[in-house]
């Protein structure tokens, strides 16, 4: 059995989902991050000044690229795989001798690419506000593709346990969107009082989007390695969590 | 001799308790058209969930052509092709995508799946909807739209669980050719049915499933050999006055329909013989029912006296 074909396979055919219902998915987040800018750069922004020696706009750049990758990534895997579970259409894998980790890889594949489209789409439309500047482009890319893989295996686990469509949109409205607005998108995490700096350190957030800053900017709140360290941390647990429960059938199989 | 299917000792208990599979054993060879009938219920779509790996077994041993699922499950699956009782593809994707796709989780590079796309929706006649959406097509075409799909990675097994449930019957009667077709070429076929004359009519053996046990598991031929009679109905030339048959139990329906009921040691010939001295001419003859779903309904009905006992049970307790 050929499993690359297997895994492309998977892979085309999330891409092909997410790109052809592109009003849903590809749109809202650029609409959504040209508002951010206009309300929190443009307007109130400019009453704050800077923050960490950058002008708010271009501080709150890589935090707001993040949050899309993020919440796309997530939401990719979460909706495309808990649809395949309720059509039945995911019955299309497990009875063909695709083994399981491919299945993973596919969907997160699928939902790393729409994550990383997202946040090339609000970078774009960023530069229609503020100039980028870039301190270290392998530290971006490395970010952004640990990132998204760490939110689609989270999107995946979620889909897993998920039984109806509400499921799959709790843990982003009660977990993920609190989880990113307390991550430092719109500060620097060393403006907290000692015991908030404390708590946010407990936020995976928070690593993520300093690492991402610093490959902007060159400033970040806590250390690279820190943050490299808890990113593939998360990323070896959340597979393992992924593999445990498809090996299993949990969800899938009776 | 490795066979296409051994089951041996299969059991499934569900979560809360329910035992859907209760112990059976079954066998299917290369290139047979096996028929699996039960009533609803019965344990059918338990056993090909098992076999398909899309049901988690309790204990049992089911090999496919040879391949213990417990310990080669990828090597068994690559031998089935599965044609499931519910439309499971995804309803918005274009047919030919859905094909290739499905080629794929087998291997099965994109220019052979294409090349096989176009063979199987030619076939099925849904070529000329092949960049339309899945849930455009009427429910007879869904149904070949997932033969199709299981047959993407040319499988040496097709299993199909009620192929043809709610296709007209032109429809229906087509895919059955396309199904005998697939068989002659050496493709084993196992079939779950409710249509029984659709069994008959296909296979060749046939396992009885009823409470999660199998009741019966023997040729078709041996099966309906098992009839003591059957019961025909006659068309005949209109006629006047009486007609009278010796030794044979019959009814005359109207001036120009007759049924008898013949015991199997009872030959036509007598009728039509007796017919003719009459001046009867028979112009068709047909089953008054179909064979199978008479010993079928007679094999189920074993258990009634346990429904009765339930019944009773029931009126005692309240």
């Amino acid at each position: 059995m050929n499993n690359s074909i297997a895994l492309k396979s998977i892979l085309t055919k999330e891409i092909q989902r997410f790109t052809r219902i592109w009003v849903q998915t590809l749109v809202p987040p650029a609409i959504t991050i040209s508002l951010y800018f206009v309300i929190f750069g443009s307007l109130i922004g400019s009453r704050i000044g800077e923050m960490g020696g950058f002008d708010y706009m271009s501080f709150i750049v890589p935090g707001l690229i993040m949050m899309s990758v993020i919440t796309n990534s997530y939401s990719n895997v979460a909706s495309s795989f808990f649809s395949a579970k309720w059509q039945r259409n995911v019955e299309e894998m497990l009875v063909a001798p695709v083994p399981n980790w491919v299945i993973v890889a596919g969907y997160v594949g699928g939902g790393m690419c729409r994550g990383i489209l997202v946040g090339l789409i609000v970078t774009l439309v960023s530069l229609l506000f503020v100039d980028i500047q870039i301190h270290n482009v392998w530290i971006i890319i490395a970010t952004v593709m640990l990132t998204s893989a760490t939110f689609a295996l989270g999107g995946l686990i979620n889909a897993i346990f998920a039984n109806s469509f509400d499921d799959i949109s709790i843990i982003p409205t009660f977990i993920l969107t609190p989880l990113t607005y307390l991550g430092g998108v719109f500060y620097s995490i060393s403006l907290l009082p000692e015991f908030w700096q404390g708590v946010s350190q407990a936020n995976p957030i928070v690593y993520m989007v300093n690492a991402f800053r610093y490959g902007f900017l060159g400033i970040s709140d806590v250390s690279l390695v820190a943050s490299f360290s808890v990113i593939i941390f998360f990323i070896v647990c959340l597979f393992t969590t992924a593999m445990v429960l498809i090996n299993k059938g949990i969800g899938l199989r009776s | 001799m490795t066979h296409a299917l051994e089951i041996s000792a299969l059991a499934k208990t569900y979560k809360g308790g329910f035992q859907a599979l209760k112990g059976i054993d079954l066998t299917v060879q290369k290139g047979d058209f096996f028929a699996l009938l039960g009533p609803n219920g019965a344990g059918k779509s338990t056993t090909i969930g098992v076999i398909t790996s899309l049901v988690n077994k309790t204990v049992g041993k089911v090999k496919v052509f040879g391949y213990d699922i417990d310990n080669d499950l990828e090597k068994a699956k690559s031998f089935i092709g599965l044609v499931p009782q519910e439309f499971n593809f995804n309803q918005f994707e274009p047919l030919l995508n859905i094909l290739v796709n499905q080629a794929g989780y087998y291997g099965v590079d994109k220019k052979t799946a294409l090349i096989r796309a176009e063979k199987y929706l030619k076939q099925l006649e849904l070529w000329d909807k092949r960049n339309g959406p899945a849930r455009e097509l009427s429910g007879g075409m869904k149904r070949r739209l997932m033969i199709a799909r299981a047959l993407m990675h040319e499988p040496q097994m097709l299993i199909l669980d009620e192929p043809t449930a709610g296709v007209d019957i032109e429809i229906r009667r087509g895919m059955w050719e396309f199904l005998q077709e697939l068989n002659a070429q050496g493709i084993t076929i196992i079939l779950t049915t409710h249509y029984l004359e659709e069994a008959e009519t296909l296979c060749r053996n046939i396992a009885i499933i009823d409470g999660g046990k199998i009741v019966e598991n023997t040729s078709m031929k041996g099966l309906l050999a098992q009839l003591d009679g059957e019961t025909f109905v006659l068309d005949l030339t209109p006629y006047q006055g009486n007609i009278t048959l010796d030794n044979i139990s019959y009814r005359i329906i109207d001036d120009h329909t007759l049924e008898i009921d013949l015991h199997k040691k009872q030959s036509l010939n007598s009728v039509f013989d007796q017919l003719s001295k009459q001046g009867v001419e028979v112009l068709s003859m047909r089953n008054k029912s179909n064979r199978l779903e008479a010993l079928f309904v007679n094999l189920i009905a074993k258990k009634e006296p346990n429904t009765d006992n339930l019944h009773s049970n029931k009126k005692q307790a309240s």
